[in-house]
């Protein structure tokens, strides 16, 4: 362990996974379901925005918050000195 | 050449390949048999778990589901997606962490309790258990359709199969077969999609043609597809037509529901590090999302063939006659899964929605529509025919679904043996027992699970399809939480997590059975299964979410009561918490 304690560096973890979920919920529960009709006025391919949420964009965006927190915890955890 | 021949060449050829790989990859401990000894390359463990979790459901049934309803079935999109991230963030890199073999394992040994450990391995057993049951029925669908032989026979290959490579190799066996088991799964499924994209909107990339326009109508294809289901009474395709709170309940039980299932989760045991962990579950979410994006191309194109081949001149003019259907009806037909009725005698099909007609339905009289029977599972199976393509493609499909079926039904029975072998024999009844004796154990278990599978095939209870939202509720309600709460609450203690376990368990079981009969029995409900009948609207289907809320409160106001964790399994979770030593967990 390096200068910095086990409590900060879960405290940082604990951190990005809220930014995550907050971002996973808005885009799946949010865009995709609950704020649909908002995003009713922007047409793509013969429906809306929220349609393309509901049966793609979810799913890609899903995949990009996976990477950048694996990219993230990978860099946190060489800061702190935990990495295998 | 002979279309039996080429089903016979494609799932024979799949067949060899997997028992091939079953004599390279031969157990020879139990780290082997339960883990694959920790070695799994990452990407590699990804493609395997995409094989692992992408069941029957999801290659047979999710398309057609999706075609049947559209926007309102996109739950299963999302819902079957987004659980991935909470395995990422919130399950897998710890439980790899702790180093433990099974699920029970960790809750057993986080919790100090034997009680816990049991209450675990009892949900993991129910949970896997149904599920297993959807596979084989699965497996047997496929194989009466493309093979003609009877279910049983069909049911008899497929087991001796999953038994060569799951009994011989564990999941060391299991791993590599699933990864064989994705490339086939994932090609058999893109192929058909491609050529069906091209021929409807010129775009190769179903993902994309999904948005694209429409040949032969000239404007976008979703729109001429709302065109066409409206012109027939039925409701539009990207419309929502439920209940929007349902909806997000629903979707956020599959969420929680996938990251609890146990059959899933041990797949992350298999990979060297924790960070291999956060690595893996972006693969196999990239590996999913191949198949998963191109589902509901399938669905909704699929649904505008089927309704163009119906009504070849548009609802205005004729509609197909009963002497021209194609071949591929006269197949399905011969399933009893696809079915017509000439009502009103005059040898025309009429299709459209008899609850809302037509005004033409009206003015000529019709006696209602005249396809009584289409189910779901059809769709992707027939996709190839539907859309005329050659033989060798419908051979693929078969090898597919058999692909889809058999690879979840391997980690299903892995899941269940060890188990059985690792929690009950070895933690339970004879902690004595030598690494030899455990790994006889867990092979016994197996070929046992293995049994119960084909029986349960062979005798699907009537409720095979209510059955798989039990699986995923109990899965968010009981598992779920406890997992999170091991691993995020360094005080939780034993009798927090064994109510809050009890509690999710019981009120999602109570829920389900006060709506859809006792045991899934026909007339034992003691509620009629209607929305005004549902606790504050909630549908049974959606109680997983609940289930796992009260979980959590239950938990948490049993802590409130009692005492916190002892001291040194709070030092346990603190450990579980840091990547750094996972190396040293390897054999414990």
């Amino acid at each position: 362990m390096s200068d910095k304690s086990t409590d900060d560096y879960w405290k940082a973890n604990v951190r990005i996974i809220t930014i995550c979920m907050v971002i996973w919920a808005l885009v799946s529960f949010g865009f995709g379901i609950v704020f649909r009709p908002l995003l009713a006025g922007i047409p793509i391919g013969g429906t809306d925005l929220g349609f393309w949420f509901a049966q793609q964009g979810s799913m890609l965006t899903f995949i990009v918050l996976i990477f950048y927190y694996r990219s993230y915890m990978n860099k946190l955890d060489k800061e702190f000195g935990v990495e295998e | 050449m002979d279309q039996y021949i080429l089903n016979l060449i494609f799932v024979g050829g799949s067949f060899a390949l997997y028992v091939g790989i079953a004599i390279w990859a031969r157990a020879g401990s139990t780290a082997d048999f339960y883990a694959a000894s920790r070695g799994v390359n990452p990407v590699v463990n990804g493609a395997a778990t995409a094989a692992d979790w992408m069941s029957a459901a999801s290659f047979i049934s999710m398309a057609g589901l999706i075609a049947a309803v559209g926007y309102g079935n996109s739950t299963f999109l999302m819902g079957w997606t987004g659980g991935y991230v909470l395995l990422a963030m919130l399950l897998a890199p710890y439980l790899r962490k702790f180093g433990r073999f099974t699920v029970p394992d960790f809750i057993g040994d986080r919790f100090y309790s034997q009680t816990a450990r049991l209450v675990a391995v009892i949900s993991l057993l129910i949970i896997s258990v149904t599920y297993v049951i959807g596979q084989m029925t699965g497996a047997a669908v496929a194989f009466s359709r493309f093979l003609e032989v009877d279910n049983t026979t069909g049911l008899f290959i497929a087991s001796g199969v999953v038994f060569i490579y799951a009994v011989l190799g564990g999941m060391k066996g299991i791993t590599y077969t699933q990864l064989a088991q994705y490339c086939v799964l994932i090609v058999a499924y893109t192929i058909p999609a491609v050529f069906i994209s091209m021929q409807l909107t010129g775009n190769p990339l179903p993902q994309l043609g999904l948005w694209s326009t429409h040949t032969a109508s000239g404007q976008p294809l979703l729109t001429t597809l709302n065109e066409v289901l409206m012109d027939l009474g039925f409701n539009d395709y990207t419309g929502n037509h439920g209940s929007t709170f349902n909806m997000v309940l629903f979707t956020m039980s599959l969420m929680v529901g996938t990251a609890g299932l146990p059959h899933v989760i041990i797949r992350f045991f298999t990979v060297p590090r924790v960070a291999d962990a956060r690595t893996s579950a972006g693969w196999a979410l990239v590996f999913i999302a191949l198949l998963y994006t191109v589902a509901p191309a399938v669905g909704a194109m699929a649904r505008l063939n089927i309704i163009t081949t119906l009504w070849p001149q548009g609802i205005e003019g004729e509609p197909l006659a009963f002497d021209e259907k194609p071949d591929w009806m006269l197949n399905w037909e011969r399933t009893g899964l696809l079915r017509f009725e000439d009502k009103n005698g005059d040898g025309l099909i009429q299709y459209y929605n008899q609850n809302n007609p037509p005004a033409r339905a009206i003015e000529e009289g019709w006696e209602g529509n005249e396809m009584v029977l289409f189910n779901n599972d059809i769709l992707v199976l027939a996709n190839p025919e539907i859309a005329q393509l050659p033989g060798w493609v419908i051979g693929l499909i078969a090898a597919g679904g058999l692909a889809a079926a058999l690879s979840t039904a391997a980690g299903l029975l892995l899941a269940i043996s060890s188990a059985v072998s690792h929690d009950l024999i070895k933690k339970m009844i004879n902690p004595g027992i030598s690494e030899k004796g455990e790994l006889l154990a867990a092979r016994i278990s197996m070929a046992f699970a293995i049994a119960l599978a084909t029986w349960l095939g062979l005798n699907p209870p009537g409720f095979a399809a209510q059955v798989v939202a039990l699986a995923f509720g109990l899965a968010a309600a009981s598992l779920f939480p406890a997992i999170m709460l091991g691993i995020f609450s360094k005080k939780m203690n034993s009798t927090g997590a064994i109510v809050g376990m009890l509690v999710g368990l019981l009120s999602t079981v109570l829920y389900i059975f006060t709506y859809l009969g006792w045991f899934f029995i026909p007339g034992t409900n003691m509620l009629p299964n209607t929305p005004d009948n549902w606790l504050f609207g909630i549908s049974p289907l959606s109680f997983g979410t609940v289930g796992a809320i009260l979980n959590f409160l239950a938990a948490w106001i049993t802590l409130k009561m009692t005492t916190e964790a002892p001291a040194e399994i709070q030092e346990l979770v603190e450990s579980i918490r840091v990547p750094k030593g996972a190396g040293a967990a390897v054999d414990h």
